[in-house]
């Protein structure tokens, strides 16, 4: 709860506003990663074979299979590098939940794509909720692939009370 | 999935076929384990209490986001793609909540060659209630052009 806190906002979140961290990459994508993506997002339906069947997939406009549009090809590095969390007033902790996003895709991702992501502070904004004083921050995150052509774009909208 | 959506097959106030799963802990863990999504209130019920929901462990925003990225598809087809899906977590999934996705097509514009398809959609739950409102944006293939 954020009650008695005249704003949420601090110097440190300012200061990020805009500001991309420096771009990392995944490993490569791999087809038994988008199958069991596909298996977990389709559960209990058997998933379209496009994700899944490379001699199907060969016979579609795509060639191959491809993921599906929200594969993560981030998930369960060997080195973890924490994210550094978004300033919170002093000594305040903040919980912070998924308040919505806006994907829009570009090329799909196959077997073999290495993905870069570049992740920023777009914009942030706070207003009294139920639970208090509430800040929503959104976070720009873009995936582009080897060759350097767009995979997709995220803004998620954090928010932290 | 062979099934070919064209975009001269889409009419203003098409519905979205109704694409529904009844969603536990099962399904969660799932999604968590391909996406490394272990947020404690996603977990554990005390977590989810502490989190501002008082019915315990909740769903991730994130599955819900598949689902209606799954109902698309299903309805569009291999030949088609998304290009846009957006929402607005309005509700949180609780244990065994009945979510199904539901959408509308507000807009239909031939955009140069593509076929742009506009839909409202939204994941609601037993109860009827909207969950997640947003919008998506379909590329359709075009029947001259297969």
């Amino acid at each position: 709860m954020t009650s008695g806190l005249e704003t949420l906002i601090t110097p440190e979140l300012e200061a990020l506003k805009g500001q991309w961290r420096a771009t990392t990459w995944s490993p490569p994508v791999s087809a038994s990663d988008i199958r069991k993506w596909a298996i977990a997002t389709w559960w209990p339906q058997t998933p379209p074979p496009l994700h899944w069947d490379e001699a199907y997939a060969a016979a579609t406009r795509w060639g191959g299979i491809v993921a599906p549009p929200d594969f993560n090809p981030f998930a369960w590095p060997i080195v973890r590098i924490p994210l550094a969390p978004l300033p919170s007033p002093k000594g305040v902790k903040l919980t912070s939940l998924n308040g919505g996003q806006t994907e829009t895709y570009g090329v799909p991702q196959r077997p073999g794509d290495v993905i870069a992501e570049r992740v920023r502070v777009q914009d942030f904004r706070e207003r009294q909720g139920r639970f208090g004083l509430m800040l929503y921050v959104d976070v720009e995150t873009e995936w582009t692939n080897q060759d350097a052509v767009l995979v997709r774009r995220r803004i998620s909208t954090f928010v932290r009370y | 999935m062979t099934q070919t959506l064209h975009f001269e097959d889409v009419r203003l106030g098409d519905i979205l076929p109704a694409w529904t799963r009844t969603t536990d802990f099962m399904h969660w863990n799932r999604y968590a384990a391909v996406n490394d999504e272990f947020m404690p209130f996603h977990m554990d019920d005390e977590d989810g209490r502490r989190a501002g929901n008082p019915a315990g462990a909740f769903g991730m925003g994130n599955l819900r986001f598949a689902y209606m990225l799954n109902a698309l598809q299903a309805w569009i087809g291999d030949a088609a793609e998304v290009r846009e899906l957006t929402c607005r977590y309005r509700l949180m999934n609780q244990k065994h909540d009945e979510l199904t996705v539901v959408g509308r097509v507000v807009a239909a514009d031939l955009v140069g060659d593509e076929g742009q398809v506009r839909l409202e959609i939204d994941v609601t739950n037993q109860e009827g209630e909207s969950t997640c409102p947003g919008h998506a944006i379909v590329i359709l293939p075009r029947r001259a052009a297969t």
